[in-house]
C-alpha cells in the first residue's frame, strides 16, 4: 500500500501534516509521537520581527471546537531560522514554514530569509482573524492576494503554499487569484471567526473578544471549501479543519487534499498521528486501495 | 515516549458541596509527579477539550485530585463514578521548587487553590506554616489533614464565620513579622496573589506562585494559555502549562 504524495516535488512519507499554530514547533508534542511519524509538519505562524500575541483567555470552548485568539506570537523569522530550523532539519519530515506580515514588503523579505534556510516549504498566511493589520485584509480581496501572491512567488525559493481564509464571499475567487499569482499549491481552511459571551458577565470570554473557530464543529465546511476549490483551480490542496481520525483524513481527500493537516484534534490526543495512520489503513485494507493518491478528489456527487 | 494514561478511579468523595475528591490508580503519574504539577484530563463526551486539574497528592501507584463543579467538564467529571476508567495526561507543568535553603516555609492556600500544596506541604516535611483562607465556613476544606503534615496550620474566613477573621493573606503578613520565613509558596485567587507578591516583595522573601489559565493543549504548544511576565526589562507571554504553573513571584506580573 503506497501511502507517499509527492507534493510540490517534494517526497512526503505520508499525507499527513501538521496545522500552523496548533503545533508550536514541534518540540512539545515529539515526546508523545516523534516528528519522524509525519509526512510534513507545520510551525507556528512567524512576523518579521518577535510578537508577544494577544493577552489571555486566549481560548474558549464551544460545541465540539474551540475559539483561539493567540494572535500570533512567536519569536520572528530569524530566530526561528537561526535558533528552531536546525533542530528540526534532523527529522525525517518536511518543515512548512507559516508566516504572516503586516506589507507586502515584509512578506517578501521574509520570503527571502526562509528561502535560505533548511525548510521544505512556505506556507503564507493572508487570512489570521486574530491580528490587526494585515492577516485577514490580505485575504479576502482576490486583487490583493494576487498582487501578494505574485510579488513573494517572485522572491521565493521554496515552493510557496497560500492558507486561505474561510470568512469571504468566494473562496474560489480567491483561490483562483493564488493560482494566478503563481501559488504552487494552497492550504484551507484556516479558522472561522467567531465570538463566545458569558451571560454571566455579559462580556466575551476571549480577551481579544473574537478568536478563530477550529475543531470538529467547523469540519464539514472544510470539506465543502476544499470540494468547491479542488474543481476550481489545477495546482494541490492541502485540506485543514477539524480532522481528529483516519475516517476524516479519507473525506478530506476524497474531497480534494493532497495532504490533511492535524491541529486541533492534538490538544485532546497528542499522539493522534499514530491512531490516525492506523486508521487510514484499516480503510484502505477494507476498500482495496493500493494508492492513497488515488483517493485524491474521488467524491462521486449525488446527480 | 510519554503516553496517555487510562486510570481507575478508585474513591471519590464530595468534600464540599460541588467539591470532589478523587484518587485514581497509575503508577506512571505516581511516580513521576513533583509538587506542584496538573492532570489533563478527558472528562466526558459533552467536554472537547481535556481539563487542568492541579494534583493534591501522588503515593504507592494512586494519584489525587481534587476539584470544584465549575462548568459542563468538571460537572461530567464529577458524575464518573468508582470503577469508571478516566484519560489523563500527565504529570505536567514546572511545579514548586524546594531547596535546601528553605528552613522556614510559609505556604499560603486561598479556596480552592489549597489543593496542589498538599503534596508540597507532605515534601517539605513537616517545616510548613500554613495558611488556609476560605469564603466562609461551609467551603473551609481539609484542615485536619494540614494540621497533621505542617508545623502550625492557622485556617480563616473571609467573612469571620470561622478560624481567623479577614483575608488570610493579612494574617500571613502578620506572622512573618514576628517569625523566620525564607520563602512563601502561594496558591489561589488573583487577588490573594498579588496581595502576597506584594507582600513577599515588600519583606524581600522569595515567593513561588502557582497560576491558573484557561488552557489548550497543556504540552506547551498550543500558546493559548499565557501569563504576563517581566525577563530583563521587557514583557513577555510565558506559558502556564509549561514554563508554569509554578512562577516566582517577581517573574510574573499577574496582570
Amino acid at each position: 500500500m503506497n501511502m507517499k504524495v509527492n507534493f510540490c516535488g517534494l517526497d512526503f512519507k505520508n499525507p499527513i501534516v501538521t496545522a500552523s499554530g496548533t503545533f508550536g514547533f514541534g518540540n512539545e508534542y515529539d515526546e508523545y509521537a516523534s516528528l519522524n511519524e509525519y509526512g510534513g509538519i507545520g510551525t507556528k505562524g512567524l512576523t518579521r520581527y518577535e510578537r508577544a500575541g494577544n493577552k489571555a483567555p486566549r481560548i474558549a470552548e464551544t460545541p465540539m471546537g474551540i475559539l483561539n485568539s493567540v494572535g500570533l506570537q512567536n519569536p520572528g523569522v530569524e530566530s526561528f531560522v537561526e535558533d528552531i530550523v536546525p533542530a528540526l532539519s534532523e527529522y525525517d519530515t518536511n518543515i512548512i514554514a507559516n508566516m504572516s506580515g503586516n506589507t507586502i514588503e515584509e512578506y517578501c523579505e521574509m520570503a527571502e530569509i526562509l528561502s535560505k534556510s533548511d525548510i521544505a516549504m512556505i506556507e503564507m498566511n493572508i487570512s489570521c482573524p486574530n491580528v490587526k493589520h494585515g492577516g485577514l485584509a490580505f485575504g479576502t480581496v482576490p486583487d490583493t492576494v494576487y498582487e501578494l501572491t505574485k510579488a513573494v512567488k517572485e522572491v521565493s525559493k521554496k515552493p510557496l503554499v497560500v492558507k486561505l481564509s474561510p470568512n469571504v464571499t468566494s473562496i474560489t475567487d480567491i483561490a483562483k487569484a493564488a493560482e494566478k499569482g503563481g501559488a504552487d499549491a494552497l492550504s484551507l481552511i484556516n479558522t472561522l471567526l467567531g465570538m463566545k459571551i458569558d451571560i454571566n458577565t455579559r462580556r466575551p470570554v476571549l480577551a481579544n473578544n473574537m478568536g478563530g473557530l477550529s475543531g470538529p464543529a467547523v469540519k464539514p465546511v472544510a470539506v465543502r471549501m476544499i470540494h468547491q476549490v479542488y474543481n476550481a483551480v489545477d495546482i494541490p490542496l492541502i485540506g485543514m479543519g477539524g480532522v481528529s481520525s483516519g475516517e476524516d483524513v479519507i473525506e478530506m481527500m476524497l474531497a480534494g487534499a493532497s495532504l490533511v493537516a492535524l491541529g486541533t484534534g492534538m490538544f485532546v490526543e497528542p499522539d493522534l498521528i499514530l491512531k490516525v495512520k492506523c486508521e487510514m489503513e484499516r480503510y484502505c485494507i477494507k476498500y482495496g486501495i493500493d494508492d492513497i493518491n488515488s483517493l485524491v478528489g474521488a467524491v462521486v456527487l449525488n446527480d | 515516549m510519554k503516553e496517555t494514561q487510562i486510570c481507575k478511579l478508585v474513591s471519590k468523595t464530595e468534600i464540599a458541596h460541588g467539591i470532589f475528591d478523587f484518587t485514581v490508580e497509575s503508577d506512571v503519574i505516581s511516580k513521576e509527579t513533583q509538587c506542584g504539577q496538573f492532570l489533563h484530563i478527558k472528562c466526558g463526551d459533552k467536554s472537547y477539550l481535556r481539563r487542568p486539574i492541579s494534583i493534591c497528592d501522588a503515593q504507592n501507584g494512586t494519584v489525587r485530585f481534587i476539584f470544584e463543579v465549575k462548568g459542563e467538564g468538571t460537572k461530567e467529571l464529577s458524575e464518573k463514578e468508582v470503577g469508571d476508567m478516566i484519560d489523563i495526561i500527565g504529570p505536567l507543568g514546572h511545579g514548586f521548587d524546594i531547596k535546601p535553603n528553605h528552613k522556614n516555609p510559609v505556604v499560603i492556600g486561598g479556596g480552592i487553590g489549597v489543593f496542589p500544596l498538599y503534596k508540597l506541604t507532605k515534601d517539605l516535611g513537616k517545616k510548613a506554616t500554613v495558611f488556609l483562607g476560605f469564603r466562609n465556613k461551609d467551603r473551609v476544606v481539609m484542615e485536619k489533614e494540614f494540621e497533621e503534615i505542617s508545623n502550625l496550620c492557622i485556617t480563616g474566613t473571609d467573612d469571620g464565620s470561622y478560624g481567623y477573621d479577614g483575608y488570610i493573606a493579612n494574617a500571613m503578613e502578620g506572622y512573618i513579622k514576628n517569625s523566620p520565613c525564607d520563602v512563601i509558596f502561594a496558591c489561589g485567587p488573583l487577588p490573594m496573589l498579588k496581595a502576597v507578591k506584594e507582600i513577599a516583595e515588600r519583606n524581600n522573601i522569595e515567593c513561588q506562585l502557582s497560576l491558573e489559565q484557561r488552557m489548550g493543549c497543556g504540552i506547551g504548544a498550543c500558546l493559548v494559555c499565557v501569563c504576563e511576565t517581566i525577563f530583563e526589562g521587557t514583557n513577555k507571554h510565558m506559558r502556564v502549562c509549561k514554563n508554569g504553573p509554578v512562577f516566582d513571584s517577581k517573574v510574573v506580573t499577574l496582570k
